[in-house]
């Protein structure tokens, strides 16, 4: 991890020795050393938050496999059994379920706010597109796992998901059947999902290497978004943001662990305590709640193909972004209309959300009836479709032509000059 | 390529031979390595057993009229459909011309022995065509089915007639063994 010169010296013979060949503690030492903007906020601690995300979820996945079988006769009582027999079982299984829910919750508020202060503009364009790419190997992870239990939900989420490749022209049927391994979600399919949802974890943390690699090779962005210039700007990663860090992490264990104890299947659905049936479809579908704004997005447009293509274009839109901002501006401190567009955009999120999870029928709110008496007013459908369209467009026409015409605010000179400038503004 | 040089031992290298010998080792390194990822790939397809999970047989007596019978065939429902005879009517009246998928009801039924069509049993894939999920009988605004997913209607012949699905529900291949029974698959 290169970006700062080393300033390590090995105090003792040994780490001496060891120096000159395997320069391991060197690298730790510079890590800790490594130089931080002085004004990081707690925003900026779920990057933390994150690694202790993926170390939870890996370690109490390992000793899930320990326990569960994946095999369709057996799958579900496994998981059970976990639950009910194996020691510490009812603890260990929640917090992998409940993990993959926080996970999400961290990575939502990491990619917030990577938009918000600008994160992603030159020289972080590849720290942004290696996030991408690990929030999309999470989704794939999460979907793998939900099917694991092998509940209604994670039969009938399955079937769904895998029938979205249904859809490719010409190729689709055969596509759908090379990857399920027969002509439906059966035995196979749960097999091939168990051997790479245990796989994905670990591209995951080769990935989140490649991602600190380049953050520490350009340096991290900050709140206003203007480079450290002299050493004053920046303070030691170690002490200042280690400590920082733990107290968002005590606070964000404080939530992980009440719904661990407290709410360990709220985030869940109780179809999915029902086995896997496939002659009954479970009358509302729903995915996970973190799939919920993409759902939404797919049930926005009447036609199955086109509907699967907005759904990925909302992912495949954020790889882009860096070059859809055309905003030298990073952080939206100083840009003043961008940041409306970007609450606006923050809500639209949520409701996206609140459309995935209702039926797209029901009625957001009525004004009356009509002739034959059914509810007018605004439903689900056409909230989905509205805040679809502001999604996208807030990516593709907002985002550029607001850099081109925004005037923003005069930027600070330097990290230092914000901070103590604020100081004094304080004090008088 | 193809000129000799010399390098700095004063050897003499032939740079068209050696670009001959990273080319070739380059294309049989290459052959091997694709030749290895098709079996890489192939072996997440359907397994010989799966594939060979043959056909059922149905015995059509036990459906009473306005009954449906499901019974899974491939992993899937197949729907065994007794019609009323107003489901038969409301069927044939309809107007295909509006249908996204037209198909005539006759279409959707397979000849008995004797060459004749039995409207009264109506068998297909209970499967809905836009994501898989199994429609719900006697639904919808066609009073046939309808999908609980993502709101799709289908009609008494199983055809799509509102919502996201493409296509009707399919027809499975099956014959009838006998008048009162047909063999699916």
């Amino acid at each position: 991890m290169s970006g700062h010169p080393s300033t390590y010296e090995p105090k003792y013979a040994a780490t001496r020795w060891l120096d000159q060949r395997l320069p391991i503690i060197r690298m730790g030492a510079d890590f800790m050393g490594f130089p931080s903007p002085r004004n990081l906020n707690y925003w900026y601690a779920f990057g933390g938050i994150l690694t202790l995300c993926l170390i939870t979820q890996i370690i109490t996945g390992v000793i899930l496999a320990m326990h569960y079988t994946p095999h369709i006769d057996f799958a579900f009582d496994s998981v059970q059994r976990i639950r009910r027999d194996v020691p510490f079982g009812w603890l260990l299984q929640p917090m992998h379920a409940v993990g993959a829910s926080m996970f999400f919750l961290a990575v939502y508020i990491h990619m917030f706010r990577g938009l918000y202060y600008g994160s992603y503009k030159a020289p972080r364009e590849l720290i942004w597109i290696l996030g991408c790419v690990i929030y999309l190997l999470m989704m794939a992870t999460g979907f793998l796992g939900y099917m694991l239990p092998w509940g209604q939900m994670s039969f009938w989420g399955a079937t769904v998901i895998t029938g979205f490749f249904g859809a490719v022209p010409f190729v689709g049927e055969s596509l759908q059947q090379w990857l399920l391994g027969g002509y439906s979600v059966d035995n196979a399919t749960l097999q091939r999902f168990f051997s790479l949802h245990y796989l994905l974890p670990f591209v995951i943390a080769a990935i989140v290497g490649l991602h600190i690699w380049a953050l520490h090779h350009v340096g991290q962005n900050n709140p206003i978004g203007v480079e450290p210039k002299s050493k004053k700007d920046t303070l030691s990663f170690h002490p200042f943001y280690t400590v920082k860090d733990a107290v968002a992490i005590g606070l964000f264990l404080l939530i992980f662990a009440y719904f661990v104890f407290y709410l360990p299947d709220a985030l869940g659905h109780a179809d999915n305590y029902q086995r896997a049936d496939p002659l009954k479809t479970p009358p509302h579908i729903v995915p996970e709640w973190y799939y919920l704004p993409f759902y939404a997005i797919l049930r926005a447009v009447p036609d199955k193909l086109l509907g699967i293509v907005l759904m990925f274009a909302a992912i495949a839109v954020l790889f882009v972004l860096p070059w859809l901002d055309t905003s030298k501006v990073r952080s939206m401190r100083f840009r003043p209309v961008a940041r409306w567009f970007f609450i606006i955009f923050l809500v639209v999120c949520f409701l996206l959300g609140w459309c995935g999870k209702e039926s797209p029928d029901n009625m957001v709110f009525s004004v009356g009836t009509n002739d034959a008496g059914d509810p007018m007013g605004l439903n689900f459908l056409w909230l989905s479709r509205i805040t679809t369209l502001y999604y996208f467009g807030y990516f593709v026409v907002i985002l550029p032509i607001l850099g081109l015409v925004e005037k923003p605010k005069a930027l600070p000179d330097s990290i230092t000059k914000s901070v103590l400038g604020s100081h004094k503004k304080a004090e008088a | 390529m193809s000129e000799t040089i010399t390098n700095d031992d004063h050897e003499t290298v032939d740079e068209g031979k050696r670009d001959f010998i990273y080319i070739a080792t380059g294309a049989v390194a290459a052959a091997g390595a694709a030749s290895l990822a098709w079996p890489l790939v192939k072996q997440m397809g359907a397994a010989a057993d799966t594939l060979a999970a043959g056909s059922i047989e149905i015995d059509l007596t036990k459906v009473e009229v306005g009954q449906q019978l499901k019974v899974l065939w491939r992993g899937k429902p197949v729907f065994v459909r007794h019609r009323t005879a107003k489901e038969i009517k409301d069927a044939v009246d309809t107007d295909i011309a509006k249908c996204p998928d037209p198909q005539t009801d006759d279409e959707r039924l397979v000849a008995n022995p004797e060459g004749k069509l039995n409207p009264a049993f109506l068998v297909m894939v209970g499967v809905c065509t836009h994501f898989g999920c199994v429609p719900v009988g006697e639904a919808g605004d066609y009073d046939g089915w309808y999908c609980p997913c993502h709101g799709s209607h289908y009609d008494t012949s199983g055809r799509i007639r509102k919502g996201p699905a493409p296509t009707n529900m399919v027809i499975p291949p099956y014959e009838y063994l006998t008048d009162t029974s047909i063999k699916v698959g």
